[in-house]
Formats: C-alpha cells, sequence, structure tokens
C-alpha cells in the first residue's frame, strides 16, 4: 500500500488529476442525459418499437420493404428494424433482462419452448380485440401454419418466413442416365431404383462419382423422415420415436444407403461436398441427382447455378394414404413478455399476417404477400391475389402452393424440448447412416433419454404452474 | 495517513473503481450466482427453484455427460503434453541465434494472432477429406500401407485426433512464454557445462529444463485450464453443439452450453460448470504437488 500510495504521489499531478475527474464526470452526466433522452418520447411524437429479426441479404430486403410499407400506412407508430445474429438467444437474454425488443422474429420452436417458460405474450386477446375469433384468425392460414402458431391452446406468433419443401432433381442427369427428366419418382421404391440408375463409379477406381440420392444430403428434414414413413415421434403426451415400428423402418432405410454404397466409399464422396450456398453444393455441381430441398432452392440455384435444369415435385410417397408428403417450416414473430409497445407490436404483426387479396400488380402487393414475393417464398395465406398467384418469381410457386394444401404436410412437433429432440435425433440418424449403431440400438437409447428429458420437463413445468398458483 | 496520502488514495482508488466494479458485477456476482443456480431449477426466463442436488445427481445418470468428459480428457490428454513439446521445440529452435532468427519468430508467432474462426475455416479445407491439404500430402503414404486416407471430421474415430493436430497451430503463445523463459538461463552456465564437456542433450537435460521449470509449469497449468474449456475451435468446425460427427466431438464445454442456451436449463448448466471448476482445481493442486520438487525458483 505505502509503494502505491508513494508512486500515486509521484505520478499523479493534483489538478491535473482534478481536471481529469471532472472531464470524466462531465462525460458521464452527458452520457446518462442522452440515454434518457434516448428512452424517452421521441421528438416524432410517433411510438417507435423494435424488430429484431435474424436473416440479412434477401430475406432481409424483403422484410425492410414491409416495415417500410407499414411506416408508411400510418402515422402513429414506426417499426424499426434489426437484424441480429443469434436472435434466440439474444431475444432470451433481453427477456430475462426485463428489455426485450417488441417484436422478435425467433425460429418457430423457440415458440414452444418460449411460452413454456412464460417469456411469450399470447396473442388471443389481441386476435379479439381486433374482431376476429381465434377460429377465424387461424382459418385465413393453410392448416399446416395455423397449427405450428397454436400452443397449449393459445396462439404464440405469426408467420413471417414460410416455407414447404419438394423433391428437387437434375434432369439434365436424368437424360443421361436413360430416365424421363419430366418423371420423378412417386413411391419410395422408385426413389431407390432411379437412385440407383443415377448412381456411377469411376471404372478405374471404383470411387463413387455421382449419387442418385442420398439421405443425408442435405439431411436437413431428416428429422421428418420416419413422419414421412408414417410414423409418430411423439403423441402429444408421450416421446414415441423408439416405439413406433414405422420410425425403426425409417431408419433402416437411412443405413440401407450406407450399407448400399460402402461405407468408406460414400465418406470418401461425400467429404469433397461443398457448402450449400455456392457452386460446390453437389446438387448444384451434379454429384447428387435428388435431394429434399425447400422452396428457397430456386433463389440459389439461380445464383450458384444459372440454367440448371431442375424438375419440382411432391416428396415420393412412403407410406399408403400420404401421398403429398411435405415439411413446412417457418420462422414466426412474437411478442416477448416486457415488451414496452405490445399493442403497437400487434399492430405490426397483424399487418405483416395480411394482404392485398385484390392486388394486380406488384406495387399493390402488401403485408404477407410482398413479404414471400420479396423472398421467392409460398404465402402461408389461404387467399393469394392475382399478382401474387400469376407474376411469383419462383417459377413452380404453385406446386408449394398445393403442398401447404397438403392434409399430409408436417412441421416440427410441438413439443418444448424440441432443440433436444431434434439433438438426440440428429444423433440417431448420424449413428445409423454410419453404421456406428443399428436402429434398434440407436433408437433405444434416444427414446430412453428423451424420455427422462420429457418427464425432467413436466416436472418443471408442474413445479412452475404449482409455484405460480398461490 | 497523512492528509495527502488519503486524497491519494482515494484519486487512486477512483480510477481504479471501473476495474472493481467490473470485477464485482461481471465476474464476482455471476460466480457466486452460478453456483447457487447449479442447486436450482433455473431455466433463465423465470425465477430459480431450490431443488437441491438434484442437478448434480443427475449427472451421475446422464450418459451424455460422461460421453463428453472422456471426450474432453482425450482431447487434453492428447493436445496438451504434444502441445507443450512442440512449442518448446520451436522456443529451442528459436533460441539459437541464426541468421533471420526475428523474422523466424514472427512467422511461428502469427497463427496466434490469426482470429479462431478464420483459422477454423482454413483447417477445415485442409482437413476435407477429398481436396484437403493433408490428405494430399498423406495420400502417397496411403497408398504404399494399402490404407484410405482419414475423413477426419466425416469420421468419428479420426475427428478429435484432427482437433489435436489443429491445436498445435496456436502453440505461438506459449512458445513466446518459453522463448522468454530461455532467454533468461545465464550463458555462464552453458560455458562451464561445455568447458566439462557436456553435449547438448545433457546441456538441455541440466541446465535448460530445470531453470526454466517455472515456465514449464506455467504452461502446463494454462494448458490443463485451456484444453478442459476448448470450445470456440470445435463449435466452428464441426458447425455447432452437436458435436459431430457422432458426438465424437462432443467436449465439456459444448455440452454444457447446449445445455444452458439451447435447453434453457441453465441450473444444470451451472451444476456442470462448477464441476468442471473443481476438476481444474484438482488437477491444479495435483500438478503444483506433483511437479514441486521439479520447479526451481531463481533467488
Amino acid at each position: 500500500m505505502a509503494i502505491f500510495l508513494r508512486n500515486c504521489k509521484r505520478q499523479l499531478d493534483p489538478p491535473l488529476v482534478l481536471a481529469s475527474m471532472g472531464a470524466v464526470m462531465r462525460l458521464l452526466l452527458v452520457g446518462i442525459v442522452v440515454t434518457l433522452l434516448g428512452c424517452g418520447e421521441r421528438p416524432d411524437g410517433k411510438v417507435h418499437i423494435s424488430y429484431w429479426e435474424k436473416w440479412g441479404g434477401a430475406e432481409a430486403e424483403a422484410m425492410q420493404r414491409v416495415v417500410d410499407q407499414f411506416n408508411r400506412s400510418q402515422n402513429r407508430i414506426v417499426v424499426e428494424y434489426l437484424s441480429i445474429a443469434n436472435v434466440d438467444r439474444k431475444t432470451l437474454v433481453a427477456t430475462a433482462g426485463g428489455d426485450p425488443p417488441d417484436v422478435a422474429g425467433v425460429w418457430l420452436n423457440n415458440l414452444y419452448s418460449f411460452s413454456d417458460a412464460d417469456a411469450l405474450l399470447p396473442l388471443d386477446d389481441f386476435i379479439r380485440a381486433d374482431g376476429f375469433t381465434v377460429e377465424q384468425w387461424q382459418a385465413r392460414y393453410y392448416l399446416v401454419y395455423a397449427d405450428m402458431c397454436s400452443y397449449r391452446g393459445k396462439i404464440w406468433g405469426v408467420v413471417s418466413t414460410p416455407s414447404m419443401t419438394a423433391l428437387h432433381w437434375n434432369k439434365t442427369l436424368f437424360r443421361a442416365a436413360g430416365l424421363d427428366p419430366d418423371r420423378p419418382p412417386r413411391t419410395l421404391a422408385e426413389l431407390d431404383e432411379f437412385a440407383e440408375k443415377l448412381s456411377k463409379r469411376d471404372p478405374a477406381t471404383g470411387q463413387i462419382v455421382q449419387l442418385g440420392f442420398l439421405p443425408q444430403e442435405p439431411g436437413w428434414f431428416a428429422w421428418s423422415f420416419p413422419q414421412w414413413f408414417g410414423g409418430r415421434l411423439w403423441d402429444g403426451t408421450n416421446i414415441t420415436i423408439g416405439t413406433t415400428p414405422e420410425n425403426l423402418a425409417s431408419y433402416q432405410w437411412v443405413a440401407g444407403y450406407t450399407q448400399k454404397y460402402g461405407l468408406a466409399q460414400v465418406r470418401a464422396f461425400t467429404a469433397g461436398f461443398g457448402n450449400f450456398a455456392s457452386p460446390q453444393n453437389p446438387f448444384m455441381n451434379g454429384q447428387i441427382a435428388m435431394v429434399f430441398q425447400g422452396v428457397w432452392m430456386n433463389n440459389y440455384l439461380r445464383q450458384f447455378a444459372p440454367g440448371f435444369d431442375c424438375g419440382v415435385a411432391a416428396w415420393p410417397t412412403a407410406a399408403p394414404g400420404l401421398e403429398n408428403f411435405s415439411v413446412a417450416d417457418a420462422d414466426v414473430l412474437a411478442i416477448p413478455r416486457g415488451a414496452k409497445h405490445p399493442r403497437e407490436a400487434w399492430e405490426f404483426i397483424r399487418y405483416v399476417s395480411t394482404s392485398n387479396p385484390q392486388a394486380e400488380t406488384v406495387s399493390e402487393l402488401r403485408g404477407m404477400e410482398l413479404l414471400c414475393f420479396g423472398q421467392q417464398k409460398n404465402s402461408p395465406l389461404r387467399e393469394w391475389s392475382p399478382a401474387f398467384e400469376k407474376l411469383h418469381p419462383h417459377p413452380q410457386i404453385k406446386l408449394f402452393r398445393q403442398l401447404a394444401e397438403s392434409p399430409n404436410a408436417v412441421h416440427i412437433p410441438k413439443i418444448s424440448i424440441w432443440q433436444e429432440f431434434s439433438r438426440e435425433q440428429s444423433q440417431v440418424f448420424e449413428s445409423v447412416r454410419l453404421l456406428g449403431a443399428t436402429p434398434e440400438e440407436a433408437l433405444a437409447f434416444c427414446q430412453n433419454r428423451l424420455a427422462k428429458s420429457w418427464e425432467l420437463q413436466s416436472r418443471s413445468f408442474a413445479r412452475r404452474q404449482a409455484d405460480v398458483k398461490p | 495517513m497523512t492528509r495527502g496520502e488519503r486524497h491519494n488514495f482515494r484519486t487512486g482508488l477512483f480510477f481504479a473503481l471501473p476495474w472493481f466494479v467490473g470485477l464485482s458485477v461481471f465476474t464476482i456476482y455471476p460466480v457466486v450466482a452460478s453456483l447457487f443456480y447449479s442447486f436450482c431449477d433455473f431455466s433463465v426466463l423465470q425465477s430459480p427453484i431450490w431443488i437441491g442436488s438434484e442437478n448434480y445427481s443427475r449427472m451421475w445418470q446422464d450418459a451424455v455427460f460422461w460421453k463428453s468428459l472422456r471426450n474432453t480428457f482425450f482431447y487434453a490428454a492428447l493436445s496438451l503434453p504434444l502441445g507443450m513439446a512442440v512449442s518448446l521445440g520451436l522456443a529451442l529452435l528459436l533460441n539459437t541465434g541464426v541468421r533471420g532468427m526475428a523474422a523466424f519468430r514472427t512467422i511461428f508467432y502469427l497463427p496466434s494472432i490469426v482470429p479462431v474462426v478464420a483459422g477454423a475455416m482454413l483447417w477445415l479445407w485442409i482437413f476435407n477429406g477429398q481436396y484437403g491439404l493433408l490428405n494430399w500430402a498423406l495420400g502417397p503414404v496411403c497408398r504404399l500401407l494399402g490404407v484410405a486416407p482419414p475423413a477426419w471430421f466425416g469420421d468419428p474415430r479420426w475427428a478429435k485426433p484432427a482437433l489435436v493436430l489443429m491445436s498445435l497451430w496456436g502453440v505461438g503463445n506459449s512458445m513466446i512464454i518459453y522463448l522468454a523463459g530461455l532467454q533468461d538461463v545465464p550463458a555462464e552456465l552453458y560455458e562451464s557445462a561445455e568447458l566439462d564437456g557436456a553435449n547438448w542433450l545433457r546441456r538441455l537435460w541440466h541446465i535448460t529444463l530445470p531453470l526454466i521449470s517455472p515456465v514449464i509449469y506455467f504452461n502446463l497449468i494454462m494448458g490443463i485450464i485451456g484444453s478442459l474449456q476448448v470450445f470456440t475451435t470445435v463449435f466452428v468446425m464441426t458447425g455447432g453443439a452437436d458435436g459431430s460427427p457422432s458426438r465424437s466431438t462432443l467436449f465439456y464445454a459444448l455440452y454444457l452450453f447446449s445445455t444452458a442456451f439451447y435447453d434453457l436449463r441453465m441450473g444444470y448448466a451451472s451444476a456442470m460448470a462448477w464441476v468442471l471448476f473443481l476438476l481444474i482445481v484438482g488437477l491444479t493442486i495435483a500438478a503444483t504437488k506433483l511437479s514441486a520438487k521439479r520447479v526451481h525458483y531463481a533467488g
């Protein structure tokens, strides 16, 4: 301490120190004043609401156009759009800290986990206050999109970036293999048969140079394979991933591809696959002939593989009665609990979820249709305006509309442990496709683990309910 | 304390205040809070509910917890000695005083200042099973032996060794510390040893290593802490916290992160953090005790 004091004495000139302290204090004061001004009433007299969203690029530009349109459409609210990486985690932390955005554009699975943790406002009261019944509100959407936003009997979010998936195939490779380029496989057996015909090996080395199909490419929808086979991941009460025969059959099918082409050979072939958003994408560069991809694929093909001759159709039927199977996904707009302007946030969300059904030209598109047109995606709303339907930039948009209408369209299970669920399920997929475990072993491990986790989650939920009631 | 000393003390305290506040708010409070949360059912979004030692007892039955611990120790057991040997070896080479030494030192240190994410992306290409530089170099050897080159991150057996190899990329920091230690070794000791006929190896064993033993000890402790907390590189290279492929790279910190921020089980994650802390404390104490007789402090 004595040395410290001596050094202080030697090095610090008191008048200089006082002047510095004064400067620091003034700076602090200015900072506090500026912060307080920032939090209060804005000079324009409007309510400014914050909207956090995950997307950059074309998706963000399309949403920015909707935000601008909303801001112009009235003179009371200004939406401030902010593109944020890891929006789910940041919304989580901001909500826990009591200072969330007014509108959060989160992933669909966040809707279930966040609402179970009481971090979101249910939208039912807002819907009713606007003169709708919840049923009327929901009826505007295709069933699969309406269903994904309701959880435990309430509406927690509104679809903002919808998508459907379909089988995409490379017509050039079909022609080269002697297949009809306009005739996609319609059943699982045909998919396997076409895949075999479209696969090639180097005659000199025996190495695979082209495959018709690989379940792991891109593998994003592998979680839905059990449902595609007619199985169930969860029955609303219990985890059923390891107890449904169809689920087992789907993983046996996955393992079959590695067994058929050889683990080492497949590994060597897939090791050279490039990133999805690049010309080295194995579908775009002709290494894989058929993939399951979303409505967004057209954007990427145009960017990275101009002139690519691509066919798009529903998933081949893998189980009787499950025609037009497809995976629906969406981002959702939600109002975090603790938002400062929930009413204004709802007004913006409602605007995004409506459209102008009479629009004849692109400039007349509004809300949801303006967004989906800009993002080149299908609208989740049942009613499409003439402009949206006829002028849509995606050449196969009608197919995606049919898939959205399909009673066999599925979305992720509405379970608050979905993050963990999908992680465990992807472990099953990986270990099965790498032949590290039999489908039976992998599913038994997964079932056991998820059942315990769900029990824990249910116990935690019950504990919280008991904690709130008194 | 005189009036002037008191004044200076207050001034000093004022300038140190930001650090005190930062330490209290961003370190001490979270550490203490995490200990409390580790005994709670806590999701971050709701207030914690006390559940006693349930989080700790759950860990015993959590197969993935043990898997992540095994992966972490496997990685640490390989990367730590290898990293220490390579960085010491490089420091010895860079302490020989040959021409252009400053340039060599800079070159070997450079990888340490490359951002982790950029380095990870680069290594992903080096480890690419089909077009990677490493397999291109290994190709002739593998053909000679009649085996296929490893698929690295595509193969659960090779993913961890790939990360160990990659960890050598960042030895520059410990190399610099060794180098500083080596330059403190008095030259007269080497001269007298040379006069006595000691060869290079004997000089290394009897002079260099004992005299830089505090530096080796420091690097060992830092290495233990660092290798047990490995996160960023794996997160970037394997595309998230899944530990792909087949959980072969699921390290402790990754599992902790996904438990906390994906599964919203902050109580369980806090308990895991405390177990890791205790493991590191235990290993540090063990390393200190085991090396006590071999670490020599000058003066």
